[in-house]
């Protein structure tokens, strides 16, 4: 097995953290969140392609986005639904 | 042009997605054990000011953001998330639990500070989602004889200190012109509040956190209101299903509707 890239293994372990972070609000609960999280993870554990492991990294980048939205729009239309009367 | 040192008041209130509870006496709802957050409109207005320094929109710059809590000893947790988010650092003003300021001590207790620090632009949120009061940053305004524009919904900057804002009137929009300093409070549709990034807040643990107490900025405070009763709105009437058109007509007869 070759070695793994560090600065690789770096960014996955960062993401991670983000992620597990981004977890504690998720509407299902972090208990719901964080075994899906780890599957994920796992799933992707025998990268070593190089490009593969970054374009996993890029889908897990556009995971964090998405669930950021998710979580911004949640409170907008709960908000408005509240104050807008619509 | 006057760089811009800005004032963001926040306030830790009761998460928006928890359904608060009456608690027994009567006298409030059940704070003990319940998630808080900050209160969403005062992320709004962290936002607006950190854009202002993000997008050069102000011609003099941003020189300061400043974010002032007024709390128990759990306000720093909105602090922090505020200084995540962008802000340069932060007032803690210690009130005991139990003892919440109303309005007018609040605009009290910002006025002080406003000459404290010297700031030229107070943005905050139009109310908080806990109180609903809306009312501290008309007051703010009014004690301090400065412009207000408030429920914003877009804030440009122009030559020689004018600001520009858009109101969100009823069934429209409302634009107002004035110069610093002034007192903005924010509505919901101003901008998209960021989430802050872990790092973010590590980098916020070793940004600057005052604590200070109501008798530091002079402010007494005395409650000018009693709460006499707190209770839960009534539970929704259920509706009923009915069979055919005969039965919705007698059913509609019964209520006095035909």
């Amino acid at each position: 097995m070759s070695a793994l890239n560090p600065e690789l293994r770096r960014q996955v372990i960062a993401i991670y953290k983000e992620l597990l972070n981004l977890g504690r609000d998720y509407p299902q609960g972090f208990a719901y969140f964080r075994p899906r999280l780890h599957k994920a993870f796992m799933g992707n554990a025998h990268l070593r392609d190089e490009e593969a492991i970054r374009s996993a990294i890029r889908r897990a980048d556009f995971v964090k986005k998405e669930i950021e939205a998710l979580y911004y729009l949640k409170r907008y239309r709960t908000l408005r639904k509240r104050y807008d009367g619509v | 042009m006057s760089a811009l040192r800005i004032l963001v008041p926040v306030k830790r209130v009761i998460d928006y997605a928890v359904k608060p509870r009456v608690n027994k006496a009567q006298t409030g709802v059940e704070t003990a054990g319940v998630k808080h957050s900050m209160n969403p409109f005062d992320e709004l207005s962290v936002e607006e000011s950190v854009r202002i320094r993000e997008k050069k929109s102000a011609p003099g710059g941003v020189e300061d953001i400043c974010v002032i809590s007024a709390g128990p000893a759990k306000a720093a947790d909105v602090l922090r998330t505020a200084m995540a988010m962008g802000a340069d650092r932060a007032i803690h003003v210690d009130v005991k639990e139990g003892e919440d300021l109303e309005p007018l001590s609040v605009a009290k207790l910002l006025k002080a500070t406003v000459e404290k620090e010297k700031s030229n632009l107070v943005i905050l949120g139009k109310q908080s989602i806990d109180d609903d009061a809306a009312q501290t940053g008309q007051m703010l305004a009014g004690l301090l004889g400065w412009p207000q524009a408030t429920q914003a919904s877009k804030v440009t900057f122009g030559e020689g200190d004018s600001v520009e804002v858009i109101k969100e009137v009823d069934g429209g929009a409302e634009t107002v012109r004035a110069k610093l300093p002034m007192v903005i409070t924010t509505d919901l549709r101003l901008n998209e509040p960021r989430y802050a990034s872990l790092p973010n807040i590590m980098k916020a643990k070793k940004k600057p956190l005052v604590k200070m107490s109501l008798s530091d900025l002079g402010v007494a405070n005395e409650r000018r209101l009693k709460i006499v009763k707190v209770t839960e709105p009534a539970p929704r009437q259920g509706g009923g299903k009915v069979e055919d058109v005969d039965g919705l007509i007698s059913k509609l007869k019964e209520l006095g509707a035909l």
